[in-house]
């Protein structure tokens, strides 16, 4: 067994688990952060990704307690004080999600994305930045349409590119 | 139409959920006392069991219960079955092998269920799993259709002879046969429909919960059709009688017609909970999914098409293999024969046509319906045998299409479907114009120069949808009617529920359903509540496949919403001292036309309730329900258009263009309708390009069992979809609309493999069209 801490959207959280508990579990078992999904068992699909330490990870990919000491955001710490964060808004406003199985790791990994690359995205970025996050669903169109009005938004431009 | 009404682009009610991280899927369930279940599966293809040893499983650290086949059939829990009857054309009932939701003397394929452990955690249920000792005997396996009609194939099921499920034909063979030997050209093609894995994100989970005190059953499942499941489960399996058993469908991650089956592990959980006293979870993990969910298509098919001198289709004859796995999934009889070979007549005229289908068992997972079910099969091998006939006959494959269009409607086929509205020349002509088809041969020369390789490629599909007609599906075997249920329930404040028999998982009925009741009453979307998935809420449904919310959910609606409307403006006639007939509903107003008589509708609303000043004899309350039985089915139609380069060092496809035009009829919500066609494309480009379920022949092992083996179309190997819409209502029911779930998956397959081999000029290319198989096919 392992004793951890950490820092989950803004909140000091504790618990002792299993040694191979994978973060993924912590946070949907322990802290009932069920935002967070299971998609796949080899780190390929992304509707687990989180952000550690102020960046993407697939939280499938790392030992609960390999993050103690860290601070998680997930997907519930992202619009604070209940005014949605640009992307998830954009996500809304251009149908960027039907199911919403992969919805939370794609607003998590566009909010890295967008981050890394300040605004400056273009279409063929974002789908090539989108490599580990499957979606069944929507085609990716309304995704990567999403995902440069919140890059457009979030720097600034007046005018979204996508159409 | 307003700003929320019909035809408004509304964004979605139940976004927000989904976008916070709030949503509730099963395994997000949490019930006091819950344990965790893990399923022991065969790692044989085909081997009969000769003992099953749990006690050292038993044992293991947190195991509350190792439970096998022998107790689940000692406490009377019946096979698996498939709901629909198909007869052999010599008049024998399909062979129906048993399907065990815990194998006791036989598995038939990897991933078939033995024994179920349930445990404290679920790690500790996953540990005990691996401990049970099951003595198995291994017989030889088959796994590819074809070779399991063969003599000496390893018989799967006993009651099966050869493997063969039936022998079903439709049409007229000797007119067809006449049309070819009379023809002036015959087409030949043979066509593989390559199997695929549905593959919802959300993998399939349930959680059983027995109440001893009330002797009831609740059931949390992955569920398109949580009624379904709970009448099947009731009436077939011996769960539990139907008011003793509750089946909540939450929220659900996506389903493309994996989630419509009613699964061993939903009855074993029901059944383990009663057994060990507790709620049971099981989630199933990936690789669970990819050896235990229904699968889709996996077609060997022969084609020939005659043509006259005018190049004017004459007949059509097919002949095909389906696989249908190692057990018959719940519709699954019904994919490859009438879902399937009754839109081959497609958007032409064909005077003569005959398909003839043998179902066979292999050792592989189940095949049932998966986004199109049956109809992409019919339209990729009609759209490659058009386009091929073309290429042979040296005329331009949108001008033999055009040629062969049907163009009066109703039009009878030869195979069974009346088309009752159309117009494929506009979808055609749109499609070519959105995609500067004029243009293609100054891009393809302009790619040479590159030294890439372009090819153009089109699809002109129809399909049927509003499933279906419950008299006539009756009359073909269906076990079940295919109406849809709806209840509106107005509050005495005016706002409105409505319970719909209809589930969404993914499609947008939160939004587009609550749209018809803002359209009709012009009250404001945020007052209407759509209600679905819970067999305790909604009394009866039929659940959400086949394209059907819309034509058929949606109707059920409408009726309801004309009981209401009625009955309210009786109320206010009334109220107001007019006559029932001079009451119109405007704005959230009802009023005496022409008049500044007016109530307001949440006026009438209440007065329903306080029933203080009601016409005489009428009944207190504001609450209607109905039942929409559809006359016909709906076909939705268009055309798609792809444009490729190939890169002929790799074999390399980039999709440069991909253009649709589909004919829907009327629409609700276009930014929800474009999102079901991208969705559909991006499947149907990923069968085309790279999803291919490979089974080792040999040892039965499925080979593409994980993502990192099975390849799911990402972002970056799909285009941007140009799309858009014409319209022919449909007259068969009274929103005009067709459905548009499936179009995607079922126009698209074609298009790109037309137009692929259009740029390498080679017709000989199989799905999925990989880089190898691409360049083998332009080096040899």
């Amino acid at each position: 067994m392992a004793k951890i801490e950490m820092t989950v959207n803004g909140r000091s959280v504790s618990g002792d688990v299993e040694d191979r508990t994978l973060l993924v579990h912590f946070l949907r078992e322990n802290l009932n952060l069920t935002g967070t999904h299971v998609g796949c068992d080899t780190s390929q699909c992304g509707a687990c990704v989180v952000h550690v330490d102020g960046k993407a990870v697939k939280s499938c990919t790392m030992l609960a307690a390999q993050a103690s000491g860290s601070t998680v955001m997930t997907i519930e710490g992202l619009s604070a004080g209940g005014e949605l964060h640009p992307v998830q808004a954009a996500f809304k406003e251009h149908h960027g999600l039907q199911c919403g199985f992969c919805t939370p790791g794609m607003i998590m990994a566009a909010t890295d994305m967008i981050n890394r690359y300040g605004g400056k995205l273009d279409e063929a970025t974002v789908r090539a930045e989108l490599d580990g996050n499957i979606c069944r669903c929507t085609g990716y169109h309304n995704i990567v349409k999403a995902i440069l009005a919140a890059a457009a938004e979030m720097s600034g431009s007046a005018k979204v590119a996508a159409e | 139409m307003g700003i929320e009404g019909i035809g408004a682009r509304v964004a979605r009610k139940e976004d927000k959920r989904f976008i916070t991280g709030k949503g509730r899927y099963t395994d997000d369930m949490v019930v006091a006392g819950m344990k965790h279940a893990a399923f022991v599966r065969s790692p044989h293809a085909h081997a009969a069991i000769k003992g099953i040893n749990t006690d050292a499983a038993a044992k293991m650290p947190g195991v509350i219960a190792v439970l096998t086949g022998d107790e689940l059939a000692a406490d009377g829990i019946g096979s698996l079955i498939c709901g629909w009857m198909i007869h052999s054309k010599d008049g024998s009932p399909m062979n129906m092998g048993d399907w065990r939701p815990l194998a006791q003397t036989k598995v038939r394929y990897v991933g078939d269920a033995v024994a179920i452990v349930v445990a404290e955690t679920k790690n500790q249920a996953r540990d005990a799993a691996e401990a049970v000792e099951v003595d198995y005997e291994q017989l030889p396996a088959v796994t590819e259709a074809v070779a399991a009609l063969k003599d000496g194939a390893p018989q799967i099921h006993d009651n099966a002879p050869g493997n063969l499920i039936y022998d079903w034909e439709i049409g007229d063979g000797a007119a067809a046969d006449e049309a070819i030997s009379n023809a002036a050209h015959v087409t030949r093609v043979e066509i593989l429909n390559n199997r695929l894995v549905p593959n919802a994100m959300e993998p399939r989970a349930t959680l059983g919960q027995y109440d001893e005190a009330e002797d009831h059953y609740t059931c949390w499942t992955t569920s398109q059709n949580p009624h379904v499941a709970r009448l099947v489960m009731s009436a077939f399996y011996s769960v539990a009688p139907e008011n003793k058993l509750r089946v909540i469908a939450p929220d659900v991650g996506g389903g493309f017609g994996s989630k419509i089956y009613i699964y061993p592990e939903e009855i074993v959980c029901l059944w383990a909970s009663k057994k060990t006293g507790v709620p049971v979870k099981w989630v199933a993990d990936r690789t669970e999914s990819f050896l235990t969910d229904a699968h889709g298509r996996d077609h060997v098919t022969t084609v020939e098409m005659a043509f006259d001198a005018d190049n004017r289709m004459t007949g059509l004859k097919v002949d095909t293999i389906a696989n249908l796995g190692a057990y018959m999934s719940l519709f699954s009889s019904a994919v490859p024969t009438y879902l399937y070979a009754t839109l081959l007549s497609g958007q032409y005229t064909i005077p003569a046509i005959h398909c003839n289908v043998r179902t066979v068992y292999t050792n592989t997972a189940p095949v049932d319906a998966y986004r199109g079910a049956g109809r992409p099969e019919a339209t990729y091998l009609l759209e490659r045998t058009v386009e091929t006939a073309a290429r042979e006959l040296g005329v331009s494959p949108a001008e033999l299409r055009r040629k062969n269009f049907i163009r009066e409607f109703p039009y009878q086929t030869p195979v069974i479907m009346n088309y009752d509205a159309g117009d494929y020349e506009a979808s055609l002509n749109a499609a070519m114009k959105t995609a500067d088809y004029a243009g293609f041969p100054a891009r393809k020369a302009e790619a040479e120069k590159r030294g890439k390789k372009r090819g153009i490629g089109m699809s002109c599909y129809i399909e049927a949808c509003g499933i279906a007609p419950s008299q006539a599906v009756g009359s073909l075997g269906a076990g079940v009617g295919l109406w849809e249920s709806a209840e509106v329930r107005v509050n005495a404040v005016g706002t409105v529920e409505v319970l719909t028999g209809s589930h969404s998982h993914g499609q947008g009925h939160e939004t587009t359903f609550a749209q018809l009741v803002a359209d009709r009453f012009g009250v404001p979307l945020d007052s209407v509540s759509i209600v679905h998935g819970d067999t305790d809420k909604v009394q009866m449904g039929m659940g959400t496949y086949g394209s059907r919310s819309g034509a058929v959910g949606m109707s059920a609606i409408v009726k309801a919403l004309d009981k209401v409307e009625k009955k309210a403006k009786m109320i206010a006639a009334h109220l107001l001292e007019a006559d029932e007939t001079d009451i119109v509903i405007e704005n959230g107003q009802v009023k005496v036309a022409g008049t500044d008589k007016a109530l307001g509708w949440h006026e009438v609303a209440l007065n329903a309730y306080t029933a203080h000043n009601l016409p005489a004899g009428m009944e207190p309350g504001l609450k209607e329900g109905a039942f929409y039985d559809p006359s016909n089915f709906t076909f939705p139609a268009g055309c798609y258009i792809c444009e490729v380069e190939v890169d002929p060092d790799t074999g390399k496809t980039e999709i440069v263009q991909f253009v649709a035009a589909d004919d829907f009829g009327n629409i609700i919500n276009p930014m929800i309708v474009e999102g079901q066609v991208h969705g559909g494309i991006g499947q149907g480009i990923g069968q085309a390009l790279l999803e291919g379920t490979s089974y080792d022949p040999e040892t039965g092992q499925l080979l593409t069992a994980s993502y990192m083996d099975y390849t799911m179309p990402r972002a970056d190997d799909v285009p941007s979809y140009k799309v858009s819409h014409t319209v022919t209502p449909c007259p068969s029911n009274p929103l005009g609309i067709k459905g548009c779930g499936e179009a995607g998956a079922i126009g698209s397959p074609p298009a790109v493999i037309n137009a692929i081999t259009d740029a390498i000029g080679n017709n000989n290319l199989t799905m999925p069209a990989t880089p190898q198989k691409v360049w083998k096919a332009m080096h040899g």
